[in-house]
């Protein structure tokens, strides 16, 4: 009989053999996803200052690898808040670390991105990476460094201190890694596209490693309002969460507890629960049973008068900026964009934001063009799958007078501190009845505006297509009667044009 | 020559009209009667059908109109520069013009269409704005005419110069009648038998003029049979295959189309259908072919016809459907090539004297 053996294994071994989760699965999605993850990780590190981002994305070629990969080098280089020297090793060399576990909107959501990319980047081409970051202070840190794997701590191999005397703030980062830039491309560029799109306040520069230049440039310089920090909502927590909030509360009691710890509970809400769910609110709640946590955690999702999550945590593009990015990318005849009030499902607050462009650069294709973000980064994959491609397809075009061969681009984009992914692979958000419904209505908000274009502007076709059956006929046979009657001088028919346009409009 | 003058005024002044509203600031309107089904009615006094009281009016101020209403304005201009000018042309020619003046035409059809809203409008008919159809038709027999066309004016021909026959067309059609020895008209409807008629001395042996009708007889052709008709003062029979259509083109020269209900002077009331009828395919023991659906739905349709309310026309119908068998004018051949002309034909004319 074997033995079975039993062994610890560390956060970053758990992803180095389970990298697919994390969008790693084959080398041309490795080398689009180090990208996005490291682009994300700049605009969050810009937004966060409130400065427009400026990010430059440099991939170039080193080398031969297989078959059908090669060896990259990728260099991203922000202007964002800088990382504090003794967090960089941690903050780039040890999976799991980071800043982003408290609940607001944020565009990645375990500080899981940054690390992978590096980690992917290691296992395939045994290099070490390099980060050079500054706060905008005097000092400059550059730091070599490896993740060990099977300890998820980082190793420095170097660290350098340079004097800042142009007072540089950012961070840059570099590594190599192994993968498929031919396949990526397309890819790639969609999402530089697109995020460009919903960040109409960032300047994207992308070098290719054929050397050629991608430029988005920025259209304004105004930010939306950065997420705050929240408490969890009631509705939303799970055993786990209340654990942990056990562990490190200060407070003693049940009834401070429940005031302190969570979202829209005030005194009267918490002794209102207490008493619903039969808890002393002088019960400690350090001194909680196992039981008693989990009957807690059931009776908060039974309570019926928690106000529901407020929207002061979500930081939506706004309808002026989705305007403009849209705008800028596809250069439509039309826009029309709103933002829907915001909204919750299971505890967490969600906004959805809709727009829909007709014309102009938009290409027909024979079906819309559709573009989904979630807390401000496209999604590229599993359309079809997605809640509000399903609505699109289902929604009675007709009604607004659109039809499939029409040029027309809808961008669909939830802000939420949870996204509602249906799947680890973060691809597309599932169907759920709250963010079903408010899709909707943001889509037929918007398509109501887009008929009244149209029917608009189908009525001056028509009136200017009048117009010019008038000008070209009546000369004619004010020509052909003056001749029949053997007249010299063609009669006045300016006055009747001028009447035809009159009456028309 | 008179008629030409005529037709000239006719155009001169429909202009006018149009020009006088357009110079008093109106919208110019054009009110003609309606040519639409409703409004056709069979006349048994004038024997053809004729257009009834309801006029359309058409307005430059409607845009639906529009676009109709300057072809018809385009079309009386260029029949007015035919006329003055003593040119002809076809109506493929017109459809062909109109480009030249971009005055563009959907199709053959809307060109036609438009051309026919003229002859309601002028009450004068496409040959009197010297537009012509594409002509297949031919006369043969003994008949002096005079021509009247530019160029050939007081030239004679005899109509038995040529063994095919002299085409109908716009020469022969404006041509005065000098002097003939025939004593009847026999109009047929196919080319085979006509050629066969020639050889066999029918224009002789019969005195008579034959006319080719080639299928459906032509408006120039219905008109000139009515003339042979009218001022030489001779009677017309007419031969054709043995089933519907056969008998329709014989209607058709006799008591004239609805298509043509604007128009007056194309029918010729006194001719007759001199065969093949149903009848004389029992009685001749013709080589038959089936009717087919087609065929039988004609049938009904001419049963309700006002013009077939005749007994004979009533009983060979009756006949048709009784033996739902129908024959060709060349079926006689299995009785020899000359059994049509010695035997059949001398029968027949005597028969519908």
């Amino acid at each position: 009989m074997a033995k079975t053996t039993f062994e610890e294994i560390s956060a970053a071994d758990f992803f180095y053999r389970n990298r697919d989760i994390a969008g790693f699965t084959n080398p041309s999605r490795g080398v689009f996803a180090a990208v996005r993850e490291l682009v994300e990780n700049s605009l969050d590190a810009a937004e966060s200052l409130k400065i427009p981002p400026d990010i430059y994305v440099r991939l170039s070629y080193t080398g031969e690898a297989g078959r059908e990969t090669k060896v990259y080098k990728l260099r991203v280089k922000d202007n964002g808040i800088g990382v504090p020297p003794r967090h960089i090793p941690s903050a780039f060399g040890q999976v799991l670390f980071g800043s982003k576990y408290k609940l607001k909107q944020q565009r990645g959501t375990f500080g899981l991105g940054g690390k992978m990319a590096i980690l992917y980047g290691q296992i395939t081409t045994h290099q070490p990476a390099l980060v050079i970051s500054s706060t905008g202070m005097s000092k400059i840190y550059a730091y070599k460094l490896r993740i060990d794997i099977q300890r998820n701590r980082p190793l420095i191999l170097d660290r350098r201190v340079l004097i800042n005397k142009e007072r540089w703030r950012g961070t840059i980062v570099e590594f190599s890694l192994e993968g498929d830039y031919g396949r990526a491309m397309p890819k790639i560029l969609e999402y530089l596209k697109q995020t460009a799109m919903v960040n109409p306040y960032a300047n994207l520069t992308f070098v290719d490693p054929k050397g050629r230049l991608y430029r988005f440039t920025r259209v304004t310089e105004e930010m939306p309002d950065p997420p705050k920090e929240t408490l969890p909502h009631p509705y939303g927590v799970d055993v786990e969460l209340l654990q942990r909030l056990i562990q490190v509360t200060p407070y003693r009691n049940m009834f401070e507890f429940l005031k302190n710890h969570f979202h829209r509970v005030g005194e009267t809400t918490a002794r209102k629960f207490l008493e619903f769910s039969n808890i002393r609110p002088s019960k400690n709640p350090k001194r909680l049973s196992h039981e008693e946590v989990v009957r807690l955690m059931r009776m908060l999702k039974q309570f019926r008068e928690f106000l529901p999550p407020n929207a002061s945590c979500l930081s939506p593009l706004g309808e002026k900026l989705l305007r403009a990015g849209i705008s800028k990318e596809l250069k439509p005849e039309f826009v029309a964009v709103y933002q829907r009030r915001p909204s919750t499902y299971a505890g967490h607050p969600f906004i959805i934001e809709v727009a829909i462009a007709y014309g102009g650069e938009i290409p027909r294709k024979g079906s819309f063009l559709i573009y989904r973000f979630a807390n401000r980064i496209p999604l590229l994959y599993d359309e079809a799958s997605d809640v509000s491609v399903r609505m699109m397809n289902s929604m009675n075009w007709r009604r607004y007078k659109v039809t499939s061969d029409m040029p027309i681009a809808i961008a669909v984009h939830i802000c939420s501190t949870k996204i509602p992914y249906k799947t680890v692979g973060k691809e597309f958000i599932a169907d759920r009845l709250e963010v079903r419904r408010e899709v909707a209505n943001g889509l037929r908000q918007v398509s109501r505006r887009l008929q009244r274009f149209l029917t608009r502007r189908e009525h001056v076709d028509r009136e200017r297509k009048r117009l010019d059956v008038f000008s070209k006929y009546l000369p004619k046979i004010a020509q052909f009667s003056t001749q029949l009657a053997g007249k010299e001088k063609n009669p006045d028919i300016k006055k009747l044009l001028r009447g035809v346009k009159k009456f028309g409009t | 020559m008179e008629r030409r003058k005529e037709v000239l005024a006719g155009l001169e002044n429909f202009g006018l009209k149009i020009y006088e509203q357009l110079d008093k600031g109106y919208f110019p309107s054009i009110e003609m009667p309606s040519r639409s089904t409703e409004n056709i009615y069979y006349n048994p006094e004038v024997r053809q059908f004729i257009l009834g009281d309801r006029k359309v009016l058409r307005k430059a101020r409607n845009i639906r109109h529009l676009r109709p209403f300057t072809q018809l304005v385009w079309t009386a201009f260029f029949s007015h520069e035919l006329s003055a000018q003593r040119k002809t042309s076809t109506l493929r020619d017109v459809y062909y013009s109109a480009q030249a003046y971009e005055m563009k035409f959907k199709d053959q059809q809307e060109s036609n269409n438009i051309i026919t809203d003229l002859e309601t409008v002028l009450r004068f008919s496409r040959e009197d704005f010297n537009i012509f159809p594409e002509e297949r038709s031919a006369v043969f027999g003994d008949l002096t005419i005079e021509y009247t066309v530019p160029g050939y004016e007081g030239k004679t021909l005899n109509l038995t110069s040529h063994p095919d026959g002299v085409m109908i067309g716009p020469a022969l059609t404006s041509a005065e009648f000098v002097k003939t020895t025939a004593d009847k008209v026999i109009a047929i409807e196919k080319g085979g038998l006509f050629t066969r008629f020639v050889e066999e001395n029918v224009h002789k042996k019969f005195n008579a003029i034959l006319v080719l009708t080639a299928g459906q007889a032509p408006r120039a052709t219905r008109h000139f049979i009515r003339r042979l008709n009218r001022e030489l003062d001779i009677p017309a029979y007419i031969f054709t295959d043995g089933d519907p259509w056969g008998m329709h083109i014989a209607m058709v020269i006799i008591s004239g189309s609805a298509n043509a209900a604007h128009l007056r002077e194309l029918t010729t009331p006194d001719a007759k259908w001199s065969g093949v009828w149903a009848t004389d395919i029992v009685n001749y023991k013709l080589p038959t072919d089936p009717l087919d659906a087609v065929d039988i739905k004609r049938l009904y349709e001419l049963q309700r016809d006002p013009r077939y309310k005749d007994p004979l026309w009533q009983r060979e119908i009756k006949t048709f459907l009784k033996i739902r068998r129908k024959a060709e004018q060349e079926a006689f051949s299995r009785y020899g090539l000359t059994y049509i002309v010695d035997e059949y034909l001398p029968t027949k004319l005597e028969e519908t004297k």
